[in-house]
């Protein structure tokens, strides 16, 4: 997914001069291939595959049932809980992460002085695995222990992480979001500091407030940025934060909120239902797709590149 | 004007401890005592426990078989971040080498079989990748623990973007001196492409760090943990016990973010540039 955008259109592959070589290109390119045609797509047919029939968990063969698994996927109440806690999640996930990202990069951006102390005050927590943060998030959030649950006391508020379906649901977007601040942060300012200085002058000349300033001159130059973040985001919601749930929910997923991706995980490894997870991965598979077109075609229409 | 200067300060310094405080907060609780933080909650002060507790969690034997140490799941843990940046930048050059320098019937082709890798993430094919490793018999191995990480092109397309920005002229001016192309890949390119490489071998390093769910599925073996796989293994042994240590846990936490981090601070130039350029 990462890196995707850089995709100029499939014009250019080559260059003017090259090499030409019966067979040198194809030994350089082995043994990329032969990792991708082994673990890419090897296991992408057989999860297609494997979709359409039902597993005996005790290996004892297989029966094709065509399209069973996704009609009991898709009709299991369970499930349709599961994708409707997603698609919050992943909403309020990246709404936060790049308001805030972006906030904090036209505050970086305007200020001259103490910009490279901010700049790297802001992206270290970049480095840090969703567990290890997830880590992090369960000991502030802790029953005994945790500051902000003391903190939310006092607002009347009793936070049970662990317990509570909504207060873990609010953790986990609380450290979700706090984990990929720095991503937006970093990409943001890399993305203001690209305007040109001419371009703001005239800004500034032919508009005096600030506010309206960046909604009409500064957010459109912005666009193919956070667009492309956008897209970033929203993947990072769906499968790098499978780190931060599997810690804090704790082996308990019964009552606690998961997402899909949780899910196939859960009913492929601990549930055994091999059809069932792999119908579970297709649809994520179809899910990535949709975004991904999407992000071309909008990429290509909508957004213009100065 | 002044004012609006003292009002962003303000936001970047409260966006500053919002990212910086809860780390901070969990290295100085990491200092204290189990039965200190059960009593007093988390700390912001320094406790005075940091040799004891971090040479327990480096050197003591735990898990469930007793044996394995927090240093040797550190050295687990980089050799997958090394394995994984070295493994990708050697992958990814000899392919975009090929496809941006090299006239070959199928190079369209290929160049879109490697593409579509980067439209599924591991995530959504885990359950048939993991089978395919215990097909192959990999599981519980540090090649099965990388590889699979390795099937996905990124890095190809990082490279492809470079080299296609490198003047033709150089290759023609190589030609004239009579250089084949393992010789322009090694004496041209190779040194050329020294700070793409180095950005992209920070980035890689952390991503290969960071990795949870892949290990957690192929490695059952303690031996072969992770720090960060053996986070949760950690949250699952205290939970249980009667006054959880926190210190440890916390402690563990700071080792396990320590080397990416100080990577992040120390090559910050080359991550953003890495990060940015390859993504615009």
């Amino acid at each position: 997914m990462r890196g995707a955008s850089g995709l100029e259109g499939q014009q250019t592959f080559a260059k003017r001069v090259q090499f030409s070589s019966p067979f040198l290109p194809y030994l350089f390119l082995a043994p990329q291939l032969a990792i991708i045609f082994v673990f890419f797509y090897w296991p992408s047919v057989q999860a297609i595959q494997s979709s359409f029939y039902l597993e005996d968990p005790f290996g004892f063969g297989a029966t094709f049932v065509g399209m069973s698994n996704y009609t009991d996927v898709l009709k299991s109440t369970e499930y349709l809980g599961i994708a409707q806690f997603t698609a919050i999640f992943t909403a309020l996930v990246a709404f936060f992460a790049l308001s805030i990202g972006l906030l904090l990069a036209i505050k970086a951006d305007g200020v001259i002085r103490g910009n490279a102390a901010y700049k790297t005050l802001l992206i270290w927590v970049y480095a840090i695995a969703p567990p290890v943060a997830g880590l992090i998030g369960m000991m502030f959030f802790n029953q005994h222990i945790g500051p902000l649950v003391e903190f939310a006391r006092w607002f009347g508020w009793d936070i049970k992480v662990g317990l509570d379906y909504s207060d873990t649901a609010f953790a986990m977007i609380v450290v979700s979001v706090w984990k990929q601040i720095p991503y937006n942060f970093i990409f943001f300012l890399s993305g203001l500091q690209g305007i040109p200085v001419s371009v703001r002058e005239a800004a500034a000349l032919d508009c005096r407030s600030e506010f309206r300033r960046f909604w009409t001159v500064i957010l459109p130059l912005l666009a193919p940025t956070a667009f492309f973040l956008l897209i970033i985001n929203v993947t990072y919601a769906l499968f790098d934060t499978f780190g931060v749930i599997d810690v804090m929910v704790k082996d308990k997923a019964a009552n606690n909120p998961i997402t899909l991706v949780y899910k196939v995980y859960m009913d492929g490894f601990r549930g055994s239902d091999l059809g069932g997870s792999s119908a579970q991965s297709v649809i994520l598979m179809l899910v990535v797709l949709v975004l991904t077109v999407f992000q071309f075609r909008f990429i290509e229409r909508r957004v213009h590149y100065n | 004007m002044h004012r609006t200067r003292f009002f962003d300060h303000v936001i970047l310094l409260i966006g500053v401890f919002i990212m910086v405080a809860p780390v901070v907060v969990a290295f100085m609780t990491s200092t204290h005592e189990a039965a200190d933080i059960h009593r007093n909650g988390l700390s912001l002060t320094w406790g005075g426990h940091f040799t004891e507790t971090y040479e327990a969690v480096l050197t003591r034997e735990g898990g469930f078989t007793g044996k394995v140490t927090g240093l040797n799941m550190m050295l687990n843990s980089m050799i997958l971040g090394l394995g994984f940046a070295v493994g990708k930048i050697v992958l990814s050059m000899l392919a975009a080498y090929a496809i941006v320098y090299f006239r070959f019937p199928l190079a369209t082709f290929f160049f879109w079989v490697i593409f579509t890798t980067l439209l599924l993430p591991l995530e959504v094919r885990i359950l048939p990748s993991y089978e395919v490793m215990n097909a192959l018999r990999l599981t519980n191995t540090y090649t099965g623990l990388i590889v699979p990480l390795l099937a996905s092109a990124t890095g190809t397309f990082y490279f492809r973007q470079f080299f296609k920005s490198v003047p033709d002229e150089l290759l023609e001016a190589a030609r004239i001196d009579g250089a084949g192309p393992f010789k322009f890949f090694i004496d041209v390119l190779v040194p050329l492409s020294r700070t793409m490489m180095a950005a992209i071998f920070i980035i890689m390093f952390v991503y290969g760090w960071n990795q949870y769910l892949w290990p957690t599925l192929m490695t059952t073996d303690e031996g072969f943990f992770t720090l960060v796989r053996g986070i949760k293994q950690i949250l699952l042994v205290w939970v249980g016990s009667n006054i959880p240590d926190y210190n440890e846990a916390f402690a563990l936490a700071i080792l396990a973010m320590l080397p990416p981090v100080m990577i992040v601070v120390i090559f910050q130039r080359w991550f953003i540039k890495g990060l940015t350029e390859s993504d615009k």
